[in-house]
């Protein structure tokens, strides 16, 4: 009976392995041919999406050697605290030294450090840290809000389909990611001079008031949203979602 | 071994006191089961752990103040909620633990609803009545939903909000794609308020497709569409090239010709330069895009891509539908120009210059066998090409695929998962959308070219159709403003249609929105104006790149259009004769005057005085006196909203005496025939020069 109660005993702890290792198991990492010195952003940081999705452009980075010429067949990592996907989550550098990734955020609100890494000569890990924010339910609603009334006067950058006001004013608006000085101020500073416009705090009647034409929780979506794109971060945003 | 438990048995049971003994101790002990069980379990660990993390907070008193130990349940019996989840998820209402990072003590992120009013389970699934994380979150056979995935979150508002919400943008998408890629041409999709979502797109007839095109290129079409177009909405139905020929075949020999669809006209084709001026005044980049050198779709969606027109149509076809494309296609989008010969020839020539020598090089089609146009025709109808395409003799077929409308409940136990996919249904759909045939051979649905943004959308909008969407109270739901069929009446109603005025403009709920809404044009402006505006449409917004398009008409089509929009589209709301367009005293202008450019600021967003005044987001009003009617402009700068719902110009609550101000100094801005032109110079190189810098 003993014999059989060990057989059984050994049997299943056997099983629960299979089924752990199961779950770890990941594809293997592909062979790097080449290594660089360092790794660099081309594009994709700092970008805004909706909590859980995709982020509206891929993540590129670039494996670069000694000299900051581009290093092609590098291997590329990507990480970040769990919640985040990358797809895919490594990857060797093409012909540009490049490697591009899809990434969704985790699915709270915040701000997200993702990790690119690659192996020097000497095998040691050189790491590169790119920022991207997530939007909960409030702040993405006053990021609608933002693009539909305060962006073309607050943002300097235009596009093809959207000419910038920036340039046109006397006074030149805030752009919402100034953190030095939009931090600095309170909501209730905010609420009012978005609610009765500029001169509420001796500020220009060029920013007109909105308090008519925007519900309170508008406004304060669009406070929530200043807050969470300001740079440097605004404590009140909640959370850094960084790996430690 | 029989001797050893005859032997427990005796120690244990061997006389009555001990057996006594014995058994009482079993008996505790399995009484104690169900406190211990309690004592330890997940969600009292989790409260313990909450005390431990408010103990530490400068708010603890209130907090603790607020915390109450047990099991706590939301019960809604009108929803069939049921919810424990706030025995462990405790600080979801407290305002201070915004900056937790630890699950499950942060506070609920800020939305409109309350949780003590909908619960948890209506928006996030899962299961509410249990007390443990497994249970509650994860899928079990009794309970298939899981909790749902944060990227489709959105997917629950749609529940009960039918129609487009600001703070929805991905539920908003998935619901414009399924309408505008065709999925509801084959999938029936019913919704909770009995109607059935209505597809937005246009596949056009093939009834008369040998007149337009050749064989070869609805051969290269059917093999890849995004071959020829990369902004092709119809699917690659990984055709053989045998299936291939014989389609070709018989969507030729099905073509029956259509008089006035071809047309050769008279005059020679301009030069290249010609041909690009007129492509941009006509403005046709506003609807159709092409492709640039570098890669770069340049243009709007309404219309198809224009890249590599040149391949695809025939020019006595392609010059006849410039000329009057509602003869080839009577509900086309695409307004009749009434281009003149020169125009046509010019237009068609730099089209057919758009060519892809590549597309058609390797497709070398014999004569078809009528062997081949019966298996054509066959599947035509396998295939279900009628579901999205009129083509004559075929009819359109009814359910052609399965029904949706209540897909976002499907039961897992109905699915068939591909192996390596966890088995939940927001995977099954979105890998459904991604790669339809993967899922067995022969299924029919095709390939489409969906990026993963778009195919997170589709999936929202799909499991925002689920039972729940009719087990909710129908006092919850929000209904969408439905489309209106308004249709203007007689004359000019036809020259409307003719004109394709809705495709861009909206009047009494009806047509696109990539112009302005004209349901009170009449009060707004003058007439002289838009006879003037009919002729030769000017830049009212320099900053916009689409654009009011000058049609050729005639003086008696204007005519009939300006009396029709004077008469016919007025607001109740204002009386556009109520106020004179001259004779304000100076005083009063004055004082609109320092309005204008004090108190209000006016100038931030319009341009008064082209030498001053440099805001770009309004329109221009250096004329507007010559534009707008006197008892607009007031009741504008009354409540702007209250004219047009959703307008960016701000509500100022302007006393009666600030409106009346502003009034008498717009109305004043007549603007002279010179100043006409240099704004007209000037507004659109500051535009270049803009996009320059950037």
């Amino acid at each position: 009976m003993n014999r059989y109660l060990s057989v059984g005993f050994l049997l299943s702890v056997a099983l629960l392995a299979a089924s752990c290792s199961r779950k770890s198991e990941s594809a293997p990492l592909p062979k790097p041919t080449a290594f660089g010195a360092a790794i660099v952003e081309s594009s994709g940081g700092k970008q805004l999406a909706q909590t859980g999705t995709l982020l509206p452009q891929p993540v590129v980075v670039q494996v670069n050697d000694e000299q900051g010429t581009a290093v092609p067949g590098a291997l590329v990592e990507f990480a970040a605290v769990s919640g985040v996907t990358f797809d895919p989550p490594n990857g060797l550098t093409d012909s540009s030294g490049q490697v591009t990734t899809n990434v969704a955020l985790g699915g709270m609100a915040g701000r997200y450090q993702l990790t690119a890494s690659t192996f020097d000569k000497s095998h040691k890990k050189v790491e590169l840290k790119i920022e991207e924010i997530a939007l909960g339910y409030q702040q993405a609603l006053g990021h609608h809000l933002n693009e539909q009334y305060c962006d073309r006067c607050h943002n300097p950058e235009s596009t093809a389909e959207r000419v910038s006001n920036f340039d046109n004013l006397e006074i030149k608006p805030h752009p919402f990611t100034e953190g030095d000085t939009l931090n600095k101020m309170s909501d209730a500073d905010l609420t009012a001079i978005i609610t009765h416009g500029g001169p509420a705090l001796q500020k220009s009647a060029l920013m007109p008031a909105w308090g008519n034409t925007l519900s309170k929780s508008d406004i304060q979506a669009l406070i929530a949203y200043i807050r969470a794109v300001a740079d440097p971060p605004s404590r009140s945003a909640g959370p850094v979602y960084a790996k430690n | 071994m029989r001797e050893k438990l005859t032997s427990l048995w005796q120690k244990l049971f061997g006389d009555s006191v001990r057996a006594f003994g014995v058994v009482s101790l079993i008996f505790l002990a399995s009484m104690a089961v169900a406190p211990a069980k309690n004592f330890f379990s997940e969600w009292r660990h989790y409260q313990h752990g909450y005390v431990r993390l408010i103990r530490n907070r400068s708010e603890a008193n209130t907090l603790q103040r607020h915390f109450e130990g047990g099991i706590h349940q939301i019960w809604l019996p009108e929803l069939s909620v049921v919810d424990r989840c706030t025995s462990c998820h405790v600080g979801l209402k407290e305002a201070s633990l915004t900056d937790v990072a630890t699950q499950p003590y942060r506070k609920h992120p800020a939305i409109p609803h309350n949780l003590d009013q909908f619960g948890c389970t209506v928006c996030h699934r899962g299961q509410g009545a249990a007390t443990t994380v497994a249970e509650a979150h994860n899928s079990t056979l009794a309970w298939e939903q899981p909790i749902l995935p944060a990227k489709y979150i959105e997917s629950s508002c749609g529940q009960c909000h039918r129609g487009p919400l600001p703070g929805t943008p991905q539920l908003n998408q998935g619901r414009n794609l399924l309408a505008r890629e065709g999925c509801v041409h084959c999938h029936t999709v019913k919704l909770p308020d009995g109607t059935t979502m209505k597809a937005t797109d246009d596949p056009p007839s093939l009834s008369h497709i040998a007149d337009k095109t050749t064989r070869e290129w609805i051969f290269a079409w059917l093999k890849d569409p995004q071959a020829y177009a990369s902004t092709a909405t119809m699917p690659n139905f990984k055709l053989s090239d045998d299936d291939a020929r014989d389609i070709s075949a018989f969507l030729v020999a099905n073509s029956t010709p259509l008089a006035g669809d071809t047309l050769t006209v008279p005059a020679k084709a301009g030069d290249t330069a010609a041909g690009t001026s007129l492509y941009g005044e006509s403005f046709c980049a506003s609807c159709h895009a092409v492709q640039n050198a570098a890669g770069n779709m340049v243009g709007g969606t309404v219309g198809p891509e224009l890249t590599k027109v040149g391949s695809k149509v025939k020019p006595a076809w392609l010059q006849a539908w410039l000329r009057n494309p509602r003869a080839y296609d009577a509900e086309t989008a695409m307004p009749h120009y009434r281009f003149n010969d020169a125009q046509v020839a010019t237009l068609s020539g730099f089209l057919e210059a758009k060519t892809d020598s590549d597309l058609l090089s390797n497709v070398h089609l014999d004569a078809a066998s009528p062997e081949q146009i019966a298996h054509g025709k066959r599947l035509v109808s396998d295939y279900g090409c009628a579901s999205c395409h009129e083509i004559a003799g075929i009819k359109k077929p009814e359910n052609f695929a399965p029904e949706l409308s209540r897909i976002g409940s499907k039961p897992v136990t109905q699915l068939i998962f591909l192996p390596g996919m966890s088995h939940t249904l927001p995977d099954y759909i979105a890998g459904k959308i991604k790669s339809p045939r993967a899922f067995s051979p022969g299924l029919k649905m095709p390939q489409y070219t969906f990026t993963a943004a778009q195919i997170d959308s589709l999936t929202t909008a799909l499991l925002s159709l689920n039972d729940k969407s009719y087990s909710l109270p129908p006092s919850l739901a929000v209904p969408a403003t439905p489309e209106t069929d308004y249709q203007p009446a007689g004359k000019a109603g036809k020259l409307m249609t003719d004109l394709a005025c809705f495709s861009c403009h909206r009047i009494n709920g009806h047509g696109g929105d990539m112009a302005p809404d004209l349901t009170w044009e009449g009060s707004s402006v003058q007439r002289e104006w838009l006879a003037q505006f009919f002729k030769n449409p000017g830049t009212l917004r320099p900053a916009l790149i689409r654009r009011m398009p000058r049609f050729n008409f005639t003086d008696s089509e204007i005519n009939e259009l300006t009396d029709y929009i004077m008469t016919v589209y007025q607001s109740p709301a204002v009386d556009r004769d109520s106020m004179p367009l001259s004779g304000y005293p100076q005083g009063q202008i004055e004082l609109g005057k320092q309005l204008f450019y004090g108190k209000y600021s006016c100038q931030g967003c319009h341009i008064v005085d082209s030498k001053t005044d440099k805001g770009y987001i309004g329109p221009t009003l250096t004329h507007v006196g010559s534009r707008l009617t006197a008892a607009w402009i007031y009741a504008w700068m009354k409540n702007p909203q209250a004219l047009r719902p959703g307008t960016i110009e701000p509500n100022r609550a302007m006393s009666d005496e600030d409106a009346r101000a502003l009034t008498a100094f717009l109305i004043s801005q007549k603007g002279g025939e010179k100043s006409a032109h240099a704004s007209n110079a000037v507004k659109p190189r500051s535009y270049h020069v803009e996009v320059a810098r950037k």
